[in-house]
């Protein structure tokens, strides 16, 4: 009882004693959060993001089937699906066929997709939200596209791709089959790729051997490496972003410590007062503790806390630049909230204890020194 | 009240909000079931395998699909994401459009 | 009530090196309870250096100091920290307060390290400052305040623990007359109310004053001349 109550008085002393420098103080603060709000914000996003994705992508197929030609990828021929033969295990196969359409009037890339199912006009498109973003159109509407042979083709808008599955469908234009082969030139009797469905994840790397058994000059895609693909690139997305930020952490570390550790002839004169009237060593140091704890604390919560809040509740929308890079389509999303506990933690050490130690150990030195020396 | 009563109930409050938003996390998933499952079932319905966060090219739309050493391609001002892009400027008659 | 002797003691600065020096040489003298005793002497004398063993703000080289029947020269410094909380209220020259705090704040920072209960602290704080006449300044900033009204706020600050002995290390150095003889007052109020006060000065309006029960002379880290006044 008696501890609490000579640490709340400690605690009294620095409040006091830290708003005799209000500016400097508060200054301190607002970029010790801004620091703390970039970190927690890139890592709580890439950290939901690759949550997300991986949540995501265990709906896509379990192998894409890419043929290639001269090391390039290329349309595969209808007659690879009867090629391949059965291959137990496999529930579903088909074709896709889709590709990229470049759109000059708002310089932006849009993926073209024949959707069977979705009962489309030779005339008609689906379009994802973002496209009709950019280009300021609603259902009803009409969009042209140029072929291949230079002619113009123009679609009724059907209806929009659901919001909310933008963060897959921001880009996508889903097309009759017909439409796809007059726009591209493609012929009959190919599709861009072949996807598998297999029902048991296990028989995955299994079938995989056999297709490239069956058909050399294929390549499988396997969903396993998709998600490899996407845990790395956040990851890689995550360490530029750290890596731009360490100029800043270094300018932060460097005006920290500077005034973490650099005592004052006031300060220490202040530090012989209390020894003076009957402090000793550990009040000074716990009274310094504070003032480490205070600062970090405080930082580390606000932006804590904001970063959660930009992420989650704001779409991460200081990180749309930098995801969006030189793009023109950029999907609108909300992340499902999601933290990692261990990252959480080595932020919060990393954050808060540096300062807290950076404040008490200079002050070892003068807390130390004997108590009359106010009086020589 | 003292000092150190507005320092302590401060940081209480944030103490507390910082349990909230971990709390939080788990009403979110909760509440985007039903987003998750569409765009789960749009995803296997068309056989999606990359998200749409990367539009500007080719290699980066469908990063799992493409060839991941096919640089210097599609939109006319990408940026690689290889060394070499940043030593190349974009092609000038694009970039002054 | 403790009476303090001092036997024999020294003290040796930098002892070893070639810049050793002896502030106190052999110094024996008893100080009695309840009554103010002023160590006289030129700068240089050894003043503050005996005030500050006898404050257990230092440890004598050699020697011995009692306070009551308590061995105190011995002592490892977590005991005399103690022993100085309870014991001893200081004033020192240029009252030593923390600026950018308000009076009261610095009034109640030698009761911290004690913890005691905030609300009793607190009216104790207010007792002393209305006694001194300083409570209409307690929230004041302590830079604000005039020469008296910081010797004042230095004796609140001193008496706060309640302290049996009272230590004054040349507190009248920055002050004029007619303030020091204000401070003089107040030391005999101070004895009054059952105090020991201990002065350091070499200002005359502190030795020849009538309050001032008892005249230690020290002179090159001796004792010169022991001078006893009426009181």
């Amino acid at each position: 009882m008696s501890f609490i109550r000579r640490q709340r008085y400690l605690v009294d002393y620095i409040l006091s004693s830290m708003l005799r420098r209000k500016g400097k103080n508060f200054g301190l603060m607002l970029v010790y959060s801004l620091i703390v709000f970039m970190l927690a914000s890139v890592m709580l996003f890439t950290h939901a993001l690759k949550q997300e994705m991986g949540l995501l992508l265990q709906a896509s197929p379990e192998i894409i089937l890419q043929r290639m030609v001269a090391g390039r990828h290329d349309f595969i021929p209808e007659t690879y699906l009867e090629k391949m033969g059965r291959i137990r295990g496999v529930t579903e196969r088909k074709g896709r066929l889709w590709g990229y359409l470049y759109d000059p009037s708002v310089k932006a890339n849009y993926t073209l997709m024949v959707a069977e199912d979705q009962a489309l006009d030779a005339t008609e498109v689906i379009i994802g939200s973002a496209i009709a973003r950019a280009r300021g159109i609603v259902p009803g509407d009409y969009i042209t596209f140029r072929s291949f042979d230079g002619e113009s083709y123009s679609f009724q808008i059907k209806s929009l791709l659901d919001h909310e599955t933008e963060i897959v469908s921001a880009d996508l234009v889903l097309l009759n089959r017909k439409a796809y082969r007059a726009l591209f030139g493609v012929g009959e009797g190919v599709y861009t790729d072949i996807v598998l469905s297999v029902s048991n994840a296990r028989e995955v790397p299994k079938i995989a051997e056999k297709l490239v058994q069956r058909l050399p000059d294929t390549r499988p895609i396997l969903k396993q490496e998709v998600l490899r693909t996407y845990d790395a690139i956040f990851s890689w997305r995550q360490g530029i972003l750290f890596v731009l930020l360490a100029g800043a952490i270094m300018a932060f570390v460097i005006f920290a410590w500077d005034k973490a550790s650099g005592l004052s002839a006031e300060e220490k004169r202040e530090i012989g007062i209390l020894k003076s009237i009957g402090w000793e060593t550990s009040d000074v140091l716990h009274m310094k503790f504070w003032e480490g704890a205070v600062v970090s604390l405080l930082s580390f919560f606000i932006g804590y806390l904001f970063a959660y809040l930009h992420v989650f509740y704001a779409s991460a929308s200081l990180f749309e630049p930098v995801l969006k890079g030189w793009a023109v389509l950029y999907p609108q999303f909300q992340l499902i909230p999601s933290v990692d506990g261990l990252q959480v933690a080595t932020l919060f050490f990393f954050t808060v204890f540096p300062y807290v130690v950076a404040t008490i150990i200079p002050i070892w030195q003068v807390a130390i020194t004997d108590p009359d020396a106010v009086m020589r | 009240m003292r000092k150190s009563d507005h320092f302590f109930i401060l940081l209480l409050t944030m103490a507390t909000l910082f349990l909230v938003s971990l709390v939080d996390t788990a009403r979110g998933v909760a509440e985007s079931t039903v987003r998750m499952d569409r765009t789960r079932s749009l995803i296997s319905q068309l056989g999606l395998s990359d998200p749409a966060l990367f539009t500007e090219a080719r290699y980066t739309r469908h990063l799992s699909q493409a060839d991941l050493h096919s640089a210097f391609q599609d939109h006319p001002m990408a940026m690689e994401h290889f060394p070499s892009g940043s030593l190349l400027m974009p092609p000038q008659h694009e970039a002054g459009k | 009530m403790n009476r303090i002797s001092l036997d024999n003691v020294t003290k040796v600065f930098n002892q070893g090196r070639p810049n050793e020096y002896a502030a106190i040489r052999g110094v024996s003298l008893t100080i009695e309870p309840n009554k103010v005793t002023c160590l006289k002497g030129p700068s240089g004398s050894g003043k503050s250096t005996l005030l500050s063993m006898i404050g257990c703000l230092s440890r004598p080289s050699s020697g011995r100091i009692h306070l009551g029947d308590q061995m105190i020269s011995g002592l490892p410094e977590r005991f005399l920290t103690d022993i100085r909380r309870h014991t001893f209220g200081f004033i020192f020259q240029q009252f030593n307060l923390i600026a950018g705090l308000s009076v009261i704040e610095n009034v109640i920072l030698p009761a911290y390290p004690l913890a005691p209960d905030h609300q009793s602290l607190m009216m104790r704080a207010h007792e002393l400052l209305a006694r001194f006449e300083l409570d209409h300044k307690a929230d004041s900033q302590v830079q604000w305040l005039s020469g008296g009204e910081a010797q004042r706020a230095a004796i609140c600050r001193a008496l706060i623990n309640n302290p049996q002995i009272l230590i004054a290390d040349e507190p009248t150095a920055n002050l004029d007359t007619k303030l020091s003889h204000a401070f003089m007052g107040q030391m005999s109020q101070l004895r009054k109310l059952g105090k020991t006060v201990l002065i350091t000065s070499h200002d005359p309006v502190v030795f020849d004053s009538p309050v001032v029960d008892s005249v230690v002379e020290l002179l090159d880290g001796s004792v010169f001349l022991g001078e006893e006044h009426a009181a």
